[in-house]
């Protein structure tokens, strides 16, 4: 059928042109149309690859579809499905567009079979979601937005030039497991793990996401780090070095999320943090830690968003977003307390709800493959991520000190994208079946045997106490207007003023030198010029340039008065 | 907008001291019942430390804790203004030699030494 060879980001590609003549209802009702066009296609699409063409000496397959790239490929479907809801009473085509074509990029990033259509998508992915932290209009997304886009464009050169590299080595362009052997395989690596917010390449996470608009943030924190997440899972499952790095993702962000007042740059940490869980999954390389790590790719996007929705609803009621800002919002906004609740429940992974499920596996993998210490730090960033994520955001939100703020709830299109993304989470936590029959392996795992939960609830439970604990005894970092520095210190700070005290060394010596070698110049000619006029006063006087032009005029007087005689 | 803060003002949830308690005392108690689970259910443990009593508790804990206590000791030195990043390139004003003032420094130094040597006097 002809059907199947239209690969998933074409529909979405087509929805943002519409996007950008539609106006009013008719945009609206393609904007939610098509995602769900496009996802009933997805599921009837067999797998193998649907479509390829030749391309110089090398086979480009544009469409391919296994059971990896199947995964992120519905859980994107779905991002977008609820980010447009939530994002429908949003008047700003820019806006629409870009999203739109943000997500179709994603899609061909996930269902590209070789590296230079994955470049591809990989650069259109940068210059397309830019536009939504832009949109936000203020100076601040201006420049953060050009630090992201930086950084974005620089990992996907680093993947085109890594690419060549692997051409030169294998002789093919094909996208499949690739390991860190040879130059080609580190450059991968390296450009992979940048758009991954590997530690010290994560700043542009943290710098952009919280400045981009209320539903920009949605979209962004559902694809970009996914992509990498999928591409690391392809390339590199079973790299020990990975196991290291995601145990680095999952431990410090939450130091610097207790202490961040943002609370959408919190969750932009905390994004991190979940993000090294799943690195750690692909890093151990497991069948069920591969599980582990794609099922909590799939639930993090739902609860991630979740959780950017219900931030970004108290942002557009009220206009704030710092915790020392809010507080006792729950009173006029409960519909979106509950949700955010529902959201921080997940990321916490509480028995019931969607992270439960697949982080469970990932620490089960850990603890099984002998990663004792691993599993340790694992297990104190999952008391972290309650601590920050879970409890954190809604009780400096919703609870704390009032504020005094009195917004009502967002309007209900928001609240209906927040909804579904809740009853996904919960429906994902009580029936994992579901999840687990999509992934790529079967394991037979079953989270919820009685170890599993006692331990889980344990663990929050007593990170709970803590909280209460410290609250009580005043121990607590209060929430307080500040900026906190982080390795974007470096290449914001350091770096410029470095470059700008060098710059005006060169230019202060340039100077000198300049100055000194003219004067030498000069006295070098008045020298010349004292000895010239002592030693021959005749010949070589300095005579003025106007004393030859009247000598001149002289002798052609004379030759003119010859001539008439 | 009148009728909203009325129906606002009325006390919520919270407000009431008794309800925060009553939510702690809930807390402590679910506490205290979890820690007496592990004397009830038998773990398949794989770590060793697993079978330690109250070893999850302790480490949610004690983790938690340290977590806090070590990001507030990280706020005395990477804490700075909230526009800290803000302020960036107001104090890059340089101070360039102009061409002028080079000129002028040339005067200076070979007036004195150049005599006669000006072409279109």
């Amino acid at each position: 059928m002809w059907m199947v060879e239209i690969p998933p980001f074409v529909p979405f590609f087509i929805c943002a042109l519409i996007a950008a003549v539609a106006r009013g209802v008719w945009r609206s009702a393609t904007m939610v149309a098509i995602p769900i066009i496009s996802a009933f296609h997805l599921w009837m699409v067999p797998e193998g690859i649907h479509l390829q063409f030749a391309f110089l000496d090398y086979q480009l397959i544009l469409y391919r579809v296994d059971k990896l790239s199947l995964m992120f490929g519905y859980v994107f479907h779905i991002a977008a499905l609820i980010a447009i809801i939530y994002s429908l009473h949003v008047r700003d085509t820019k806006q629409q567009v870009a999203a739109m074509l943000y997500v179709g990029s994603g899609l061909g990033a996930v269902f590209a079979g070789d590296l230079l259509t994955l470049f591809v998508f990989w650069e259109l992915l940068a210059f397309t979601s830019v536009f939504l932290i832009w949109a936000r209009r203020t100076r601040r997304s201006y420049v953060a937005g050009m630090r992201y886009l930086i950084i974005q464009v620089l990992s996907g050169v680093i993947l085109l030039v890594g690419a060549l590299f692997y051409v030169a080595e294998n002789g093919t362009l094909e996208f499949g497991h690739i390991g860190l052997d040879g130059i080609a395989g580190w450059l991968i690596f390296i450009s992979f793990g940048i758009k991954c917010a590997f530690p010290i390449a994560h700043n542009w996470l943290t710098d952009a996401y919280p400045e981009a608009t209320v539903t920009g943030a949605v979209f962004l924190c559902s694809v970009t780090t996914k992509v990498a997440v999928y591409a690391l899972a392809r390339g590199y499952p079973g790299t020990e070095l990975l196991v290291y790095i995601g145990a680095a993702m999952t431990c410090f962000p939450i130091f610097f999320a207790v202490i961040e007042n943002d609370l959408r740059r919190v969750l932009s940490y905390s994004l991190i943090n979940q993000v090294g869980f799943m690195v750690v999954g692909i890093g151990i390389g497991t069948a069920l830690s591969i599980n582990g790590a794609i099922s909590h790719a799939f639930n993090d996007v739902i609860f991630k968003g979740l959780l950017f929705m219900s931030m970004g609803a108290v942002l557009h009621m009220t206009g704030r977003i710092n915790g020392s800002d809010l507080g006792g919002l729950y009173k006029t906004m409960p519909k979106t307390t509950v949700l955010c609740i529902i959201g921080a429940a997940s990321i916490s992974a509480f028995p019931l709800f969607s992270g439960f499920v697949s982080k469970s596996m990932v620490m089960s993998a850990a603890l099984e493959n002998g990663y004792d210490w691993i599993w340790l730090i694992l297990l104190f960033a999952s008391a972290g991520v309650f601590h920050h994520a879970g409890i954190k955001i809604p009780y400096f939100a919703f609870f704390a000190h009032d504020s005094g703020i009195r917004a009502s709830d967002p309007p209900k299109n928001m609240l209906l994208g927040m909804l579904i993304a809740a009853g996904l989470c919960i429906a994902i936590g009580i029936y994992p079946a579901a999840l687990y029959a999509l992934l790529p392996y079967d394991t037979g795992y079953n989270p919820y045997d009685a170890t599993h939960v006692l331990a889980q609830t344990q663990l929050l439970f007593f990170s709970a106490l803590a909280f209460v604990w410290l609250n009580l005894r005043g121990m607590y970092p209060p929430e307080l207007r500040s900026t906190n520095l982080d390795f974007d210190w470096v290449y914001r700070r350091v770096f410029p003023s470095i470059l700008q005290k060098t710059f005006s060394i060169i230019w202060t010596i340039n100077n000198v030198l300049r100055k000194a070698f003219l004067v030498r110049l000069y006295r070098c000619l008045a020298f010349l010029a004292k000895k010239n006029d002592r030693s021959s006063v005749l010949l070589s006087r300095t005579y003025p340039a106007g004393s030859m032009v009247m000598w001149v005029a002289v002798l052609l007087a004379i030759y003119l008065l010859l001539s008439f005689t | 907008m009148e009728n909203e803060k009325l129906s606002v003002e009325k006390k919520s949830f919270f407000d009431h001291p008794k309800n925060v308690k009553r939510l702690l005392h809930f807390l402590y108690a679910s506490c205290a019942l979890l820690l007496l689970l592990d004397f009830v259910i038998h773990r398949h443990a794989i770590h060793r430390w697993e079978n330690l009593w109250g070893f999850y508790p302790i480490y949610g804990f004690v983790g938690c804790v340290i977590l806090v206590q070590v990001a507030a000791w990280m706020r005395t030195f990477l804490m700075r203004a909230e526009d800290y990043y803000d302020s960036e390139g107001r104090n890059n004003e340089e101070k360039v030699v102009t061409d002028e003032s080079l000129n002028e420094s040339f005067s200076k130094t070979t007036k004195t030494n150049v005599r006669d040597h000006n072409v279109d006097g």
